[in-house]
């Protein structure tokens, strides 16, 4: 390795941080990072390396005929060249159902899978020899429209068919109807996670081809690990990952992109390879938010209580499966939002199109259901002449209310206190169209935009329930192991950091278990057990619980070695400050020294309770534990251009415990900025299966000039089932935000807008 | 070989110059022509701190200062730069030793996945040299060409104001020593 280890992966013991549980340490890899000293995983290079890329289908659905790579193979400095025939293992892998092919074999299904890679010298001369591969294609016509998909009208584009997944709900009497009937259609545009850092990874194969080493930005390295294994046709342990710095995720590194090439060409090669997406080649290259057509329709009565609720889901899984089936049942199973309902008829459809293919972003079907039913509990407010605020306390769920699955919310659920206390926070200061007459002020910015006098101001709302962890059955766990020794603890785990802060938190955990100061954090790897994914807000819950309950087992040895020095039950000592003491005599003796010279060493698994599968009545408690969040949208518009100022966003959140509030703060913050996004600017454009929009100049991302104002108040009720109390908090910041801001342009012009991103011609026609 | 590949220099074609970063004259050997300041800077020089996002100059993450100007280092041509003054994230401060901006970044909270961070300190560095005291609209305006997906930019904007406050503290207080 000719660059350093990523600081966050093995870090020395910075002895400025010292932060407990409650405090706001600063991340231990953030100096490295402010100093561009931290190793991204496309930072990383190896000596003798060569450079990867990847050839692409150009086609949404093709025949591939015939690859002629003679020409590519005449151009100076490639050292290999390889189509589906150099796959030694499993030629497809995926999450949930392994369908999608490492390169396409027969069949080409989307613009932009991988057809074959090249290895050379620089990345120019990948490129000449990319464009120098010849691929005879006989083209087919793509299926672009996921209701044909839903009607099978259009022959099967894959041997496992079109449809992922199915799934019906019917709970209670479904004949009930209401005295309030309201009903609409909505429709979600396909999002991309846009982190920051592409996607990146340096293979280093062993020597005669025995096994191979991988740095890559992941969120889940065991289960990358896996799935390349069963590629390359070697067993897992012959496959070592580590993490390489992770430039931001959001569900975009859950599945597999260039793990496998990498390592393909680095093998063949006996060379280390580097591969690095460009910015467009990232939009192909891994799966994006699913676009949804939604139809709900909710009977209540007069006053407002929702009696029924039917709905109708069909998301565009696009060319293969990753996480549709799942994210399928997070949509329809959260189609009541954070209301009581008790009878319901829903039916969902995640399907496989021509399109780009989608599976994991930030919120996971949620944000998708979250955009219906708060656009139909604003309907509902106005036919039975309720106001926003008051229609949504009104049905607002409480601790030990049932979803329409039937599983009870045996979490804290403080719906109607996030509503309230979003309500109390003040409205902006700020007249609409700004201070001043400031034309900067206005929304587009100055220029021949609207007159000040013709902008006109809206306010919105939305609140969610958004689950947190696998759901289904799936024995989710992370592992931890803790080794304390001189007053140090060093932690070890494979938890993907990926901006989140992990990091930061894990420290924070065994300085207050363990009442020490320093902690070392070894390498994120394969070498311990899984940590399970960064994803589904389940980190902080999950590999919280471990390195908590790797700290605690320490513990018990440290206060078992105090005990027997001082002949002191070991039952009554306790860590206060960075002493163990004796809570029933006068015994302190500094951690530190209670250490000196032992090794006390532990390593834990947290396992969340058991989930079910749902039935085919779509009943069952198939989740394991929920969050609530409220948010509040302020915006000016200018009708005349269509354009948007989101001018602020109030939120209550409920967090259980702010484990470190700056780090919470952030992940709000970043997440609303998501799903400001969503709102009014991102949106993958594709049209016949191409897309249109791959890249940032196309693609519209928030710049701080579109970010609002966030007011945030924090709702601690500790959760009893959380390990540390606290639930996680990275996903619910941006799946009420939009229609939030969306209810907000709806107030502003009195339009029935039912799509997000709402588009200038939205607000205009 | 195909049509597009025709007149392209060869990789290798042996082009020397010499680039002046962070202080220093460095040799840059075998380089084609048509590499972008921001491979250089990370491929042959080995200065991994400026980030590529997006290859178009929209993300601000490869900001280096050239001649004092701040320029994405993704639309430079390396070679255009011989005979400027280049400064990158790594000759702001030495390592271990952060700037005021750097370390605000940290305390503050505006560091997540820390990959559009670099770009941002350059941008935050050449914005407060000119302008010391900046509202926070001229904050947002200034650093609107670095874009950030984790934070939501409110602690990177809180950062920056402490880093501005802080020194203008300082200089009042450098100012009542000196009178």
């Amino acid at each position: 390795m000719s660059t350093t280890a990523p600081v966050a992966a093995g870090s020395v013991v910075d002895p400025t941080i010292t932060g407990r549980l409650g405090d706001s340490p600063a991340r231990p890899d953030g100096v490295a990072k402010v100093q561009g000293s931290f190793a991204f995983s496309g930072d990383l290079s190896a000596d003798g390396f060569l450079w990867g890329a990847t050839l692409r289908s150009p086609h949404p659905y093709a025949r591939v005929v015939s690859i002629d790579l003679s020409a590519a193979w005449k151009i100076n400095g490639v050292e290999a060249i390889i189509t589906a025939a150099d796959v030694p293992g499993k030629p497809t892998y995926g999450l949930i159902s392994q369908d999608q092919p490492v390169f396409a074999a027969e069949y080409v299904r989307f613009v932009g899978e991988p057809v074959a890679a090249v290895a050379a010298n620089h990345p120019d001369t990948c490129r000449r020899a990319l464009e120098a591969i010849v691929v005879t294609y006989e083209v087919l016509e793509p299926l672009t429209d996921p209701e044909r998909s839903v009607d099978g009208s259009f022959p099967p584009i894959h041997p496992d068919g079109n449809v992922f997944r199915h799934q019906r709900i019917v709970r209670g009497d479904t004949s009930v109807t209401g005295e309030v009937v309201v009903e609409g259609d909505y429709e979600i545009g396909m999002q991309d996670q846009a982190f920051l850092g592409l996607e990146a990874a340096l293979a280093i194969p062993d020597p005669g081809g025995a096994g191979v080493e991988l740095y890559v930005a992941t969120q889940w390295l065991h289960e990358d690990r896996h799935q390349i294994a069963a590629c390359l046709g070697l067993e897992d342990e012959q496959v070592r990952l580590t993490l390489g710095g992770v430039g931001g995720a959001f569900g975009a590194r859950e599945d597999i992109s260039l793990q496998v090439h990498t390592c393909l060409l680095a093998l063949r090669t006996g060379r280390p390879v580097r591969i690095a997406y460009s910015r467009e080649e990232s939009f192909l290259g891994h799966v994006h938010r699913h676009p949804a057509r939604i139809w709900m329709r909710h009977h209540a009565t007069v006053d407002g209580k929702i009696v029924k609720i039917e709905a109708r889901f069909v998301m565009d899984g696009g060319a293969y499966a990753s996480t549709s089936s799942a994210v399928l049942i997070n949509a329809v199973t959260h189609t009541q939002g954070p209301y009581k309902c008790d009878n319901a008829v829903v039916d969902g459809w995640a399907v496989r199109t021509n399109n780009l293919p989608c599976g994991a972003m930030r919120g996971f079907g949620v944000v998708q259901a979250c955009f219906a039913h708060e656009g139909q509990m604003d309907r509902l407010a106005a036919a039975c002449g309720l106001d926003p605020v008051e229609i949504r306390l009104r049905n607002a769920m409480e601790t030990g209310d049932r979803l329409i699955t039937g599983q009870v919310i045996e979490n804290v659920a403080p719906v109607a206190r996030c509503i309230l206390e979003t309500a109390a926070l003040p409205l902006p200061d700020e007249p609409v169209g700004g201070h001043d007459g400031d034309p900067m002020r206005l929304p587009g910015g100055a220029g021949l935009t609207a007159d000040r006098s013709h902008i006109r101001r809206g306010i919105g709302w939305g609140v969610a329930i958004k689950n947190l962890m696998y759901s289904e059955g799936f024995d989710d766990y992370s592992t931890a192991r803790c080794v304390l020794r001189d007053g140090v603890a060093s932690l070890k785990f494979a938890t993907s950091e990926v901006g989140q802060g992990f990091v930061t938190i894990a420290g924070q955990i065994a300085r207050s278990v363990l009442g020490v100061d320093d902690v070392v954090l070894e390498p994120i790897d394969t070498t311990i057990g899984s940590a399970g994914s960064t994803s589904a807000s389940r980190q902080t819950w999950m590999s919280g619980g471990a390195v908590d309950g790797a700290c605690r087992l320490v513990r018990e040895q440290l206060f078992a070695h105090v005990g027997s020095q001082h002949g002191i039950d070991p039952l009554r000592l306790a860590i206060d400050g960075r002493d163990v003491i004796d809570t029933m005599g006068d015994l302190r003796v500094p951690v530190a020294e209670a250490s000196a010279g032992v090794t006390f060493e532990e390593t834990f698994e947290h396992h969340h309770r058991p989930t079910e599968d749902l039935d085919e009545d779509g009943q069952g408690n198939c989740h394991t534990a929920f969050a609530f969040v409220a948010h509040r949208a302020v915006v000016d518009v200018d009708p005349e251009l269509g354009l948007v100022k989101v001018i602020q966003i109030a939120t209550a959140q409920d967090i259980g415990r702010a484990l470190n509030p700056l780090s919470v703060l952030g992940q709000i913050e970043g997440g609303i900025a998501q799903g400001v996004g969503l709102a009014v600017m991102e949106e993958i454009i594709q049209t016949d299966g191409r897309v249109r929009n791959a890249n940032f100049t196309d693609y519209l991302l928030p710049t701080m000039l579109d970010m609002p104002d966030v007011l945030v108040s924090l709702i601690e009720e500790p959760d009893p089932m959380a390990p540390l109390g606290a639930k996680g908090v990275g996903e619910p910041p941006c799946i009420s935000s939009t229609p939030a801001v969306v209810a907000a342009i709806r107030d502003a012009i009195g339009k029935d807008l039912t799509r997000t991103p709402v588009r200038p011609s939205d607000i205009v026609f | 070989m195909s049509d597009a590949t025709a007149g392209v220099p060869a990789v290798g074609t042996n082009q020397i110059y010499t680039l002046h970063v962070n202080g220093e004259d460095r040799d840059v050997s075998d380089a084609w022509v048509g590499e972008s300041l921001l491979y250089v800077l990370r491929e042959r020089l080995g200065l991994m701190g400026s980030k590529g996002a997006c290859e178009q100059g929209e993300c601000g993450s490869c900001s280096v200062l050239i001649d004092d100007e701040l320029v994405c280092g993704c639309l430079v041509l390396a070679a255009s730069a011989v005979g400027q003054q280049i400064v990158t994230i790594e000759g702001i401060a030495p390592v271990g030793a952060p700037s005021d901006v750097q370390q605000a970044f940290v305390d503050a909270g505006a560091v997540q996945c820390g990959f559009c961070t670099p770009g941002l300190i350059m941008a935050t560095h050449a914005l407060l040299d000119r302008s010391p005291e900046p509202s926070e609209y001229e904050i947002r305006e200034e650093l609107s060409g670095n874009v950030c997906r984790c934070t939501g930019y409110g602690r990177i904007i809180d950062a920056v104001q402490r880093v501005s406050v802080s020194r203008r503290s300082d200089a009042a207080s450098a100012s009542e020593v000196a009178s």
